[in-house]
């Protein structure tokens, strides 16, 4: 069962990552598209975004009932920036909801949209630093003072440059999916258009976080070249690059997208691989692995039952929804 | 402030503004289910506008009740690792079942909301449904985790470490039914009661109002036999906590002394200095027969616990005492619309009961916040009943207060929010639903 629920945490980060990504992605691109963009975003994330961000509640709960040690620990010294997340992630919940079905629409509507916009940027940018602070060996459980303890882990080059990476994906993954939801060629044009800009931002930001790394004494680069499944990884992802181009330029809808996810999972799939089994580094060098903080197996068999029970659940209801919503692009122009 | 008493008033408040919407949440879908069943049945447009007016309301506050639930899935961990590190394993269970119940509810209202002109009517109607189901199922299972808080099973405790964890027997915990149920019918007075008050309200500014009429009429049915029914649940869970947790009983009471027969001790303010209880009414017997349902029953008193594992009294009477008599008043409101709407046809339109609706329209959620208290700082100083302190499982990162104000800040800013964006739907419900300003016989 452990093997179990260790698949259910990986896809349900790999679904946070992609639906909830392109949903973080969706509201920091608004700033740069405009309001030209702003229905089509709206009518493209409305009906899903509540789905899109329970991957994140099915991610913490396995962490704490499954590998305790983990989130306690990550809790604890990880404090400030998962409260900057938490905060980012209410107010862009409530903004994008009150926007959407505020009864008047006046002056308030530019609140709504600038903390929606805000945050947007502001929880993806913690996701980052979260990703980032647990690996990096910074956590120190001897801690010096305030500082030392819970600021120095995250507050550091290295972090924020993967917090900004992540921030440049999540708005390549939703102009690439917002391109086959825009229904005027306008708007279609300034979506390829920053789908192209946000492309290019992610790779010099994927660098950038190689030379961070770097710079922060952690070997990344080493990390990487020294595996073989880490490499070609890499090399797919770039490679598959010029191919989602041609297929956006091709106006196909289905085709970029599975490609801009099997991206992402390339990079997370990398990510994780070179730190196996670590999930978080101490300072000292002892690490908490996923083997070594796993819960007893009663739970573990009970925790992998939820997750597959539920997934017969779910993932039905989920397509039905998809399909509903994501099938009659005349839907749109009804509502418009 | 200090760390622990921060870390308390956060989870307080996240759980005091989290309880609102998660009540909401449960309640309502059936509210508009039973409205979109009469338009199906009826094809009168008013259900299907009163329907859509409340599935907007459901959709706003299921996203605050969302975002807010994500944040206590985290608080759980930033305030508390200790607890967690330790309970995670044990009382987990629930919590994944509540995960894939809170997914369900999601994604169903998302076919509910948008998907009017989408589904078959009945596919789209049973959405709505599944909303409620999931919902309700959500709540039982976090009452689930929260039960076990209260009467912990499902584990050995050996010098501070866990073994022989049984995930099944933790979550179906000794208080977990009486406590589920007694939640889930709250959900459905306080939600029930809010609804018909703000209804009744609008009803008084435009009398004969047919469309605020049929709203007084769904939510109270189901309000008034939902309020009806609680003190009987109450019964149970306070049967319940007499056995499992008598110092809670204790101070719920502000029993300070173990008495055989035991006085019901009504109303009064409790001096825990001088172990004494002010301004009270005192009924004897009355709490031997509420306790064990024998009038010559023993009650243990707090003088039964050590000082230090005695709960907080002036806070846990209080409480309890608010959280009963707003629960009698709504069983009585009830009662009363029950009968009378059966005797006498013309009872919504009789000013004086719309006043008295309004007048109650707080009063579930008054309820649920108080016994929300009773049962946390009752279980005081523990986090898990008689094994782990709360003050042992709080984080140890100096200044919680700030988060704590953070927190508090943000929910006070999403409150003002909420009614303001509510009083903008209101003001807008003549141009957007024609049907909101019929009267009674057009």
């Amino acid at each position: 069962m452990l093997t179990v629920v260790i698949l259910f945490l990986a896809l349900s980060l790999l679904a946070y990552v992609l639906f909830g990504g392109a949903d973080f992605g969706a509201g920091i691109i608004e700033i740069f598209s405009g309001r030209v963009s702003k229905k089509t975003i709206t009518h493209a994330i409305a009906p899903v975004w509540e789905a899109n961000h329970i991957w994140l509640i099915l991610v913490v709960v396995i962490l704490f009932m499954g590998f305790p040690a983990i989130y306690a620990q990550m809790s604890l010294y990880l404090h400030i920036p998962m409260v900057i997340l938490l905060l980012g992630i209410v107010l862009r919940g409530t903004a994008f909801t009150f926007r959407h079905y505020d009864a008047i629409q006046d002056r308030s509507e530019w609140y709504y949209t600038t903390i929606f916009n805000l945050s947007s940027l502001i929880a993806p940018l913690f996701l980052g630093i979260l990703t980032g602070a647990l690996i990096l060996g910074r956590i120190d459980r001897e801690p010096a003072g305030f500082y030392d303890a819970f600021m120095a882990p995250w507050l550091n080059v290295f972090c924020i440059m993967l917090g900004v990476f992540t921030c440049c994906l999540f708005a390549f993954l939703a102009a690439v999916y917002l391109i086959g939801e825009a229904e005027q060629g306008e708007v279609k044009e300034r979506f390829l258009k920053i789908a192209r800009n946000a492309n290019i931002a992610t790779v010099i930001s994927g660098g950038l976080v190689f030379l961070a790394a770097e710079w922060s004494g952690f070997p990344l680069a080493r990390m990487f070249w020294e595996s073989t499944a880490a490499m070609v990884a890499a090399v797919l992802a770039t490679v598959s690059l010029p191919l989602l181009w041609w297929s956006l330029l091709k106006r196909h809808i289905i085709f970029p997208r599975l490609l801009a996810g099997f991206q992402t999972l390339m990079i997370l799939g990398a990510w994780f691989w070179v730190q196996y089994p670590v999930l978080l580094r101490y300072k000292n060098g002892d690490y908490l692995g996923i083997f070594t903080t796993a819960a007893p197996e009663a739970t573990m068999r009970q925790l992998g039952l939820a997750l597959l029970v539920g997934s017969v659940l779910i993932l039905p209801s989920l397509f039905f929804l998809l399909k509903t919503f994501k099938t009659k692009p005349s839907f749109l122009e009804k509502e418009v | 402030m200090e760390n622990l008493l921060a870390a308390r008033m956060q989870m307080a408040v996240s759980l005091g503004f989290h309880i609102i919407f998660s009540c909401i949440g449960m309640a309502m879908p059936f509210f508009m289910a039973i409205s979109g069943y009469k338009y199906l049945r009826t094809g009168k447009p008013l259900y299907k506008d009163l329907t859509k007016v409340w599935s907007v309301g459901v959709a706003i506050f299921f996203a605050v009740g969302a975002v807010s639930g994500t944040v206590l899935s985290f608080e759980l961990g930033l305030l508390w690792p200790t607890f967690m590190e330790h309970a995670g394993p044990i009382f987990g269970m629930p919590f994944s079942w509540e995960g894939t119940a809170f997914f369900i509810e999601a994604i169903a209202l998302g076919l509910f909301l948008y998907g009017w002109d989408r589904l078959h009517p009945w596919v789209h109607w049973g959405s709505g449904v599944v909303v409620g189901i999931s919902g309700v199922a959500s709540g039982i299972f976090v009452v689930a985790a929260n039960g076990w808080m209260n009467s912990p099973a499902g584990f050995d405790w050996i010098d501070g470490q866990a073994y022989n964890i049984d995930p099944v027997a933790a979550m179906f915990n000794d208080a977990w039914f009486s406590q589920a149920l007694h939640m889930t019918i709250a959900a459905f007075v306080a939600t029930g009661f809010a609804v018909a008050g703000l209804h009744a309200f609008l009803l008084l500014k435009n009398p004969k109002n047919a469309f605020h009429k049929e709203a007084i009429k769904i939510a109270m049915v189901v309000a008034a036999v939902a309020a009806i029914l609680q003190p009987l649940s109450g019964d149970l869970s306070a049967k319940d906590v007499a056995e499992r947790q008598p110092a809670k009983l204790a101070a719920m009471e502000a029993l300070f002394e173990t008495s055989k027969p035991a006085a019901l001790v009504i109303g009064g303010i409790p001096d825990e200095e001088s172990r004494e209880v002010n301004y009270a009414i005192h009924i004897p017997y009355a709490l031997s027969f509420l306790a064990h349902g024998d009038f010559e029953a023993e009650v243990t008193g707090l003088d039964a616990f050590p000082r230090d594992e005695q709960p907080p009294v002036l806070v846990t009477h209080i409480a309890f005492q608010i959280m009963v008599l707003c629960g009698t008043v709504m069983a009585l409101l009830g009662l009363m619309f029950l009968l009378f709407s059966w005797r006498w046809k013309h009872l919504l339109n009789r000013n004086w009961f719309l006043w008295m609706l309004v007048i109650a329209t707080p009063l579930g959620f008054i309820a649920v916040e108080a016994g929300w208290t009773v049962t946390e700082v009752g279980r005081q100083p523990w986090i898990i009943y008689g094994i782990m302190r709360t003050s042992d499982a709080v984080s140890s990162m100096p200044g919680l207060v700030v988060p704590f104000y953070l927190f508090t800040g943000v929910y006070l800013l999403l409150t003002f929010i909420l009614v303001w964006l509510m009083r903008r739907q209101i003001k807008m419900l003549p141009q957007k639903y024609p049907s909101s300003v019929l009267n009674d016989n057009e």
